[in-house]
C-alpha cells in the first residue's frame, strides 16, 4: 500500500466543506507557516523535499520558486495551473473536486513564501462546476480567517481569485497562460524573460501545477527531509497519475513512485488489468505527449530491468527505448487498438491545438494528420512513413513553446516502435479497413545483449 | 438590443475588481462567458462590441480572444449542444461509435444544429474525462461512461426540459 499525503482523506464524508476538513487537521500548515516560520524558510523546505512539477516538466520546485525576482515596490504573483488538459491526465480535477481545500490550503502557504496577496488559479472553463467548487472553498476560507486581510493576526493579506479559461490546451503552457490571463490569445512568450522575472502584468510571477501546490501542505507538516524519504532517487513524495483506456479500473490513484509498472497494470489496488481479458498491446505512461511504449518495453527497459513507476526508470534508455512520468496520464491500449488510428486521433488533437504562432507546428502538425488520416484510410505510401518521421524532426525544437515537441513526439514514438503496423497498413489497404494489426509481436520478450 | 442587467453589470465589475487597476482587459474571458450565457449562447458581432465597450478595449480585441478559445460560438447553436470528446483516451472506449449514433439519431454531422433549433453537435478534444469515457459535455456539467441508452437518456430529458416531449 502506497502511502497517501495528497488523497488520503479525500473520501472522508464531507470533506469538501471546511469544518470537517480542519476537522480532520487541515489548514495546519498554514498555521505553522505563518507563525513559526518565514517565507525563505518556507522555500528551503520545498527545496530539501526534491518537489518537482507536477503538470508534466519535472522541474524542481523549490528552485523555480527561488528564481522569483523581487524588486523593491512591484507586487509578485503565484498563479496556480489548473487548466489540466493533456490528453489521459484528469488528476488534478479529481483533487479539486473531491478536496478542494488541500489545494486552497497549500496556495496560502505558498503564496506567503512568495510574497503574492493576490493569487490567481486558472482554470480551463470547461471545469465549470469546479470553478464554484473552488469559490465555495475560498470563501469558508475567508470566513475562517485564513483569507483576506491580516490572516490569523499575521498581518499577511491573501485573496485568491478564481479565472476560466475558455478552451485552448496551450494555455496549460505557462506564459500562455499568463497571456489568457491578461485576456489575450494563448500565444506562448518568447523567454527570456522568464515569468520569475516579468510574468503577468509584467510582474515577478511563479506558475504551479496544482498538484504541486497541494503538495506543499504535506511538506511543510512533516518538513522537506521526511518528505524526501518518501519515493525513490529524485521522484520523491507521492505522485497522482490518472489511469485510462482499456484497463478494469479507470481513475486517479496516488503512488509512492516505488512500484513498478507492472503492478500499477495488473494489482487490484490500481489499474486491476486489463478489460475483457485482454492483452497489453502498449501504453502511453505520462500524458499523450510522451512517447508510447510498446508492452515489452514498457514493463521491462531495454537492459531487461523492471521498470518502475517514477521519473528516472520511465525516462530510463531516453526517446529510443523509454519515455517519461510527464503529467501521469497513463493511456493503456489492448491488443484490438490500432497504433495508426491512436496517432492519427492524438495528431488531430495537436493540430486542432496549436496556437499558429510558429510555422513548424502550424503547418507541421497539420501535414502530420493528413498523412495519417491517409495511412488509416488505405491511400497511405510507404515513403509517407520516411515523410512523416522527416517533419516531425522538423518540428521538434523548433518552435517557441513546447507544443512542437509535445506533437512530434507521439509520432516518432509510434513509428520508431511500431514502424511494422504502419507499413501493414500501407501494405494491406483493404485489409486494415476490416481488422486491426492486433498484437503481433509487441509483447515480446526483448532480446537483451549480454555484456562483458 | 444587447445589455446586461443590473446585477450582470454589478458581476462584470466584481470581475474587473480582481485585476490591477487599469488592467480590466484580464476580465474578458470570464465577461465573454458571462456573455454568451446571457445572449442566446453565442457571441454576435454586436455582443463583442458591447463587451469591448465595457471594458474599454477595442472590438478586435474582443474578435481576436472569442475566435481564439473553443468554448466560444460565434455562429448560433441550438439550445442543448452536446459536445463529444474525440480525442485518444475516449476513442479507446469507444467515442467514435458514440457520436456516429447521436449524428444517426438526431440526423446531423458534427458542426449542426437540428432544424427545430433542439440539438447541436460539436466534437471536442480532450476535456480531462479520460477515465470516464466516452464523455461528453453539456452545459455546465460533464456526461460520462456514455452508452447509446445513456444518449437516448439524455436527449428525452433535453426534449422535456425543452417542453416537447411530455
Amino acid at each position: 500500500m502506497s502511502v497517501k499525503l495528497l488523497l488520503a482523506k479525500a473520501h472522508v464524508e464531507g470533506i469538501r466543506g471546511f469544518d470537517v476538513y480542519r476537522r480532520e487537521g487541515g489548514y495546519q500548515s498554514v498555521e505553522k507557516a505563518l507563525k513559526q516560520m518565514n517565507p525563505e524558510s518556507i522555500v528551503e523546505e520545498v527545496k530539501k523535499s526534491g518537489l518537482r512539477g507536477r503538470g508534466g516538466a519535472g522541474f524542481p520546485a523549490g528552485m523555480k520558486w527561488s528564481f522569483i525576482a523581487k524588486p523593491e515596490g512591484v507586487p509578485r504573483h503565484l498563479v496556480c495551473n489548473a487548466d489540466e488538459s493533456e490528453p489521459g491526465t484528469f488528476k488534478d480535477r479529481y483533487l479539486m473536486e473531491f478536496i478542494p481545500h488541500l489545494l486552497i490550503e497549500g496556495l496560502i502557504v505558498s503564496s506567503f513564501a512568495l510574497g503574492s496577496n493576490d493569487t490567481y488559479i486558472y482554470i480551463r472553463g470547461e471545469y465549470a462546476w469546479i470553478v464554484d467548487i473552488l469559490e465555495d472553498a475560498i470563501n469558508e476560507a475567508k470566513a475562517n480567517g485564513f483569507l483576506g486581510k491580516n490572516i490569523l493576526g499575521t498581518g499577511f493579506d491573501c485573496e485568491i481569485h478564481v479565472q476560466r479559461g475558455a478552451g485552448a490546451y496551450i494555455c496549460g503552457e505557462e506564459t500562455a497562460l499568463i497571456e489568457s490571463l491578461e485576456g489575450k490569445r494563448g500565444n506562448p512568450r518568447i523567454k527570456p524573460p522568464f515569468p520569475a522575472i516579468q510574468g503577468v502584468w509584467q510582474r515577478p510571477t511563479v506558475v504551479n501545477n496544482v498538484e504541486t501546490l497541494a503538495a506543499v501542505v504535506p511538506i511543510i507538516n512533516m518538513g522537506g527531509e521526511e518528505y524526501a524519504k518518501i519515493g525513490v532517487g529524485k521522484s520523491t513524495g507521492t505522485k497522482l497519475i490518472s489511469a485510462c483506456g482499456n484497463i478494469n479500473k479507470p481513475g486517479v490513484y496516488e503512488i509512492d513512485m516505488t512500484i513498478s509498472v507492472e503492478e500499477f497494470i495488473y494489482s487490484d489496488e490500481y489499474c486491476g488489468g486489463i478489460a475483457n481479458g485482454k492483452k497489453l498491446k502498449a501504453c502511453i505512461p505520462g500524458g499523450s505527449s510522451v512517447p508510447i511504449l510498446p508492452a515489452n518495453l514498457l514493463l521491462k527497459t531495454a537492459k531487461g530491468e523492471t521498470r518502475y513507476m517514477n521519473y528516472e526508470s520511465l525516462s530510463d534508455g531516453g526517446f529510443a527505448s523509454g519515455s517519461m512520468m510527464g503529467s501521469g496520464g497513463f493511456i493503456v491500449l489492448d491488443e484490438d487498438q490500432c497504433i495508426v488510428r491512436n496517432t492519427l486521433s492524438l495528431a488531430r488533437f495537436y493540430r486542432h491545438e496549436s496556437c499558429g504562432q510558429c510555422s513548424p507546428c502550424r503547418e507541421g502538425t497539420g501535414w502530420m494528420e493528413k498523412i495519417l488520416h491517409n495511412i488509416e484510410y488505405g491511400k497511405g505510401k510507404i515513403s509517407d512513413i520516411d515523410l512523416l518521421w522527416d517533419i516531425q524532426r522538423k518540428i521538434e525544437g523548433n518552435t517557441i513553446c513546447p507544443l512542437g515537441d509535445a506533437a512530434a513526439w507521439p509520432v516518432a514514438a509510434a513509428i520508431r516502435h511500431f514502424r511494422d503496423e504502419f507499413e501493414w497498413h500501407v501494405n494491406n489497404p483493404l485489409e486494415a479497413q476490416e481488422k486491426n494489426y492486433g498484437l503481433a509481436h509487441y509483447a515480446d520478450p526483448i532480446h537483451v545483449p549480454v555484456t562483458a | 438590443m444587447v445589455k446586461f442587467s443590473e446585477a450582470q453589470l454589478a458581476e462584470v465589475n466584481r470581475l474587473v475588481a480582481r485585476y490591477p487597476e487599469g488592467k480590466q482587459k484580464s476580465a474578458l474571458l470570464p465577461v465573454l462567458h458571462l456573455a454568451q450565457d446571457s445572449f442566446g449562447g453565442w457571441l454576435s458581432t454586436e455582443t463583442m462590441d458591447y463587451v469591448a465597450e465595457l471594458l474599454s478595449i477595442t472590438p478586435i480585441e474582443v474578435y481576436e480572444v472569442a475566435t481564439f478559445y473553443s468554448m466560444y460560438n460565434t455562429k448560433p447553436v441550438g439550445k442543448y449542444m452536446f459536445e463529444v470528446c474525440q480525442t485518444g483516451p475516449c476513442m479507446l472506449r469507444g467515442s467514435d461509435d458514440i457520436i456516429a449514433y447521436i449524428e444517426k439519431t438526431l440526423g446531423i454531422k458534427p458542426g449542426e444544429t437540428t432544424a427545430d433549433g433542439l440539438f447541436t453537435l460539436k466534437t471536442v478534444e480532450c476535456l480531462g474525462a479520460c477515465g470516464y469515457a466516452p464523455m461528453m459535455q453539456l452545459g455546465k456539467h460533464y456526461r460520462e461512461h456514455l452508452t447509446k441508452e445513456k444518449v437516448d437518456a439524455i436527449i428525452d430529458e433535453c426534449k422535456k426540459t425543452a417542453g416537447v416531449l411530455n
